[in-house]
């Protein structure tokens, strides 16, 4: 299949003894939402860490749109269009709102340090463009009027959507979110599941997400993994899963379904 | 009650401390030194202010302790903080009277116990003056939070400039003696000392113009905005003129002190781009320094080392060496850097200062010694010449180092407002993340290694030039540390902070030279009380200090929280 966004075959990552990602097969479409879900420690932000180049895997393969990117750096998984966020927020807490942005965009920068200590006309205009396309992610957002701000003194949701605005301006292709309504209020959830749909409808990214709110995930996703110790148990469509005994076994089993949330 | 008991018990335990502190500069013999140095003639030495300074502090902490209590009892405190600072110094000055202690402590001798009686001897009459004296220190700094809030600004204020002018004695002179005659200038000061008459006359100018000041700011209202572009440009220009003009100002042996916090200046500005902005922690700045001068000794000097043209003069002059001192330094930097790129903190603090090390010992080595000189350093550097005038002294050295600060400045500021200054900012925060983001890590540390090695390299061309000689003893470890200390005690990325931190690090000790032996110790004090007062430095920059300022600015609330 030509339109598979990144596939991982008999993927492995240990850490000493322990076996965090257990010969893994998974395979996302372009333009999907897939989802994966798992109890804790199952391995899912470690498959995450893998694909942007946070560990090198120990075995099997990762292609990202036909390319075998296990062992490149992350800056060169960024550049060839992954991004990500993080489950416990990781934004430049002492930089502005816009700088992080900008920092996002580093991808496409082209300007040289020669070039601003020269002050050239081509510095100062990619200086004005990025900021003013920083501008333009803040109210895609619905950060507008936050820009000055510190990071840091951002409300939590509003941390959240910043950190999805700063890889956003990397401009991926596929956006890795790890829990993304972790610690938000029903209706800030509900807010963040229709954006989500919204960056696959408008802006044409293919998404994975790692979630715990069993509402978000049968609401969003058309795909859904499940990880147990690292090892694949299931995956297929929310309807499949939902009725997939070895699932409610390993992790529905623990509590109802939607009562799970973080 | 508890409480009150409570804060009693404080009130003693701090006294205990700064009794405990004045009884250790008594026996260190800093007490004894200090009193050699008169503040004011006839009136008081350095050595009576150490002695009563613990207690004045104590004071002013207990009182301040206090808020809701009534002034006596404010006072009250001061009064017990003053007399239990003294018990340690009454105990040195019995257990002195009853067996020697001189065999052992070497320092408790006749003058110590002078000082702290003031001239009444060990009986009771000494230790009732000590106590007295110590007590009533504590009254006056508890004094200070009744006085209402503009005068004692003024006070204050008033009181630091006629002590600063009674230290820096010899500063003054200097100053002065670009003005007077010796006549004239025999008023104010009998050789470094500054007389009393002087020294009434400033404290009551100083008193008058800051209370002048407060209400000249009151009655005008204070105005909000930027300040208006014309009063912005007579600041610069007013400083642009200060600064061309001060060596003449100041004298030559003024100027010498200000070439040397200059090139420590340039040094921290160069130090500042790899741990300030890019939070990479080099402990092994004085490569670079070494780098820059033995690149312009060895190229410009002739003789010993055998680097001369066929002519027997030299070929090469500063002009000409200076950029190439910067190109040789930044390609020992980016050498020295790749083998680091990928440790942090701890490691690569560890790892620079081996380098800092290394180069000190390839110096000194016997190995490199035909080219170099090894221990024997290299001689008869030249002075730079400027369209045929010998820039020779500091007074003309200075304008030399003044452009190169400048142009340092200039460049940090540039890099730091751009793309490069974020990836650096990026990269100090959080190195995962901003490598996630895109940025090549190693790439932008790699540059502001090179950026900050080519500035080191250029003070250290610029030192060589200036000594006329260079050794291998000049490139030690504290020369490292000092960088580092200056910037970290300015305020680590922040570029005033850098110049303050100068003035206080290299300057102040330089003007103070008299006192050599207790230098690291007033230095080590400075540091401490620094980091636990103000840990973002003197004059932090605004990313350093949002850190420390957390949560004073939070989201205005009609930007928007969507949240009800
Ligand atoms: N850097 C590391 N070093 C050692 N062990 C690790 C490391 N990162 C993760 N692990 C271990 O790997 C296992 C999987 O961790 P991971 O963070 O991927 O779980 P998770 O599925 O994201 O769980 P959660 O739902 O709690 O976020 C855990 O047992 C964890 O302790
Ligand atoms: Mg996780």
């Amino acid at each position: 299949m030509s339109n598979v966004v990144l596939s991982a075959r008999g993927m492995t990552k240990n850490f000493g003894g322990l076996v965090a990602v257990d010969n893994l097969d998974f395979e996302i479409i372009h333009g999907a939402i897939a989802s994966i879900i798992g109890p804790n420690g199952a391995g899912k932000t470690t498959f995450f860490n893998c694909v942007t180049g946070f560990y090198p895997i120990d075995d099997g393969e990762l292609i990202f749109e036909g390319h075998d990117i296990n062992g490149w750096s992350s800056d060169h998984i960024a550049r060839a269009g992954i991004a990500r966020t993080y489950q416990n927020i990781r934004l430049f807490n002492h930089m502005t709102v816009i700088e992080n942005i900008m920092v996002g965009q580093e991808a496409h920068l082209r300007s040289t340090w020669m070039g601003a200590i020269l002050g050239t006309a081509g510095t100062k205009r990619e200086n004005r463009e990025s900021e003013e396309e920083a501008r333009q992610l803040l109210q895609f957002v619905g950060l507008q009027g936050k820009g000055d701000l510190i990071a840091d003194n951002l409300s939590y949701g509003d941390q959240r959507r910043l950190e999805i605005a700063r890889a956003l301006a990397t401009r991926p292709h596929l956006l890795l979110l790890d829990e993304p309504t972790a610690g938000m209020n029903p209706r800030e959830t509900a807010e963040t599941t229709a954006f989500i749909r919204r960056l696959r409808d408008d802006l044409d990214i293919t998404l994975m997400l790692i979630e715990h709110d069993m509402r978000v995930v049968m609401g969003i996703s058309e795909h859904i993994t499940v990880l147990d110790h690292g090892r694949k148990i299931a995956e297929g469509p929310p309807k499949e899963i939902q009725n997939n005994p070895d699932v409610i076994e390993a992790y529905l089993g623990r509590g109802a379904a939607g009562s799970t949330s973080a | 009650m508890s409480t009150l008991a409570a804060n009693w018990r404080s009130v003693i335990r701090s006294g205990l401390i700064a009794g405990g502190v004045a009884l250790y500069t008594a026996l260190i013999g800093m007490l004894v030194a200090f009193d050699e140095r008169e503040v004011v003639r006839n009136s008081f030495t350095l050595g009576q202010l150490l002695l009563v300074a613990p207690a004045v502090l104590v004071g002013w902490l207990s009182g301040r302790q206090s808020t809701q209590v009534p002034a006596g009892q404010r006072l009250l405190r001061g009064l017990v903080a003053g007399l239990v600072t003294s018990l340690p110094l009454l105990a040195l000055m019995f257990v002195s009277s009853v067996v020697n202690l001189r065999t052992v402590l070497i320092n408790v001798d006749r003058d110590l116990v002078r000082l702290i009686s003031f001239d009444h001897g060990v009986g009771l009459s000494g230790a009732l003056m000590l106590a007295g004296a110590l007590g009533v220190s504590g009254i006056l700094g508890a004094f200070v939070h009744l006085i209402p809030a503009r005068l004692r600004h003024a006070l204050l204020t008033a009181l630091a400039w006629m002590l600063g002018a009674g230290i820096l004695g010899e500063l003054v002179r200097q100053l002065l003696s670009q003005f007077l005659d010796r006549e004239a200038l025999s008023w104010f000061l009998r050789r470094d000392t500054l007389k009393p008459e002087p020294a009434a006359l400033l404290f009551v100018v100083v008193l008058l113009a800051d209370l002048f000041w407060s209400w000249f700011r009151e009655t005008r209202g204070r105005r909000e905005g930027p300040a208006p572009r014309a009063l912005q440009f007579t600041r610069v220009g007013g400083l642009a003129v200060l600064l061309l003009l001060l060596p003449l100002l100041v004298g030559s042996a003024i100027s010498d002190v200000l070439t040397n916090i200059g090139l420590y200046i340039l040094m921290g500005l160069g130090l500042n781009i790899a741990v300030g902005l890019a939070g990479l922690f080099d402990l092994g700045y004085v490569t670079n320094f070494a780098v820059g001068a033995y690149t312009m000794g060895v190229l410009t000097s002739t003789g010993v080392l055998g680097i001369e043209n066929k002519m027997g003069v030299t070929v090469f002059n500063f002009w000409l060496v200076l950029p190439v001192s910067l190109l040789v330094a930044m390609f020992t930097g980016f050498i020295l850097a790749l083998p680091v790129l990928r440790m942090r903190g701890d490691y690569l603090a560890i790892a620079t200062l081996g380098f800092g090390e290394i180069i000190r010992l390839l110096a000194l080595s016997d190995w490199l010694k035909p080219i170099i000189g090894g221990a024997q350093g290299v001689l008869f550097i030249p002075a730079p010449n400027f369209f045929g005038v010998e820039l020779i002294g500091p007074q003309r050295l200075y304008y030399i180092i003044l452009g190169a600060c400048l142009l340092a400045v200039f460049v940090s500021s540039r890099l730091n407002n751009s793309r490069t200054g974020r990836q650096w900012m990026a990269i100090r925060e959080d190195e995962d993340v901003a490598s996630a983001m895109g940025i090549n890590t190693a790439r932008s540390k790699l540059l502001a290694f090179t950026i900050s090695a080519a500035t080191g390299g250029v003070a250290g061309a610029i030192f060589a030039a200036k000594l006329g000689t260079i050794f291998p003893t000049s490139f030690n470890l504290l020369v490292s540390v000092n960088v580092l200390s200056l910037i970290i005690i300015g305020g680590l990325g922040s570029l005033p902070g850098i110049i303050v931190g100068a003035l206080f690090l290299v300057g102040l000790p330089e003007l103070l030279r008299e006192f050599d032996e207790f230098r690291l110790l007033l230095y080590g004090t400075l540091m401490v009380t620094m980091m636990l007062a103000r840990p973002e430095g003197l004059w932090p920059s605004a990313v350093y200090q949002r850190e420390v300022r957390r949560g004073e600015e939070r989201a205005p609330p009609q930007a928007g929280e969507q949240a009800a």
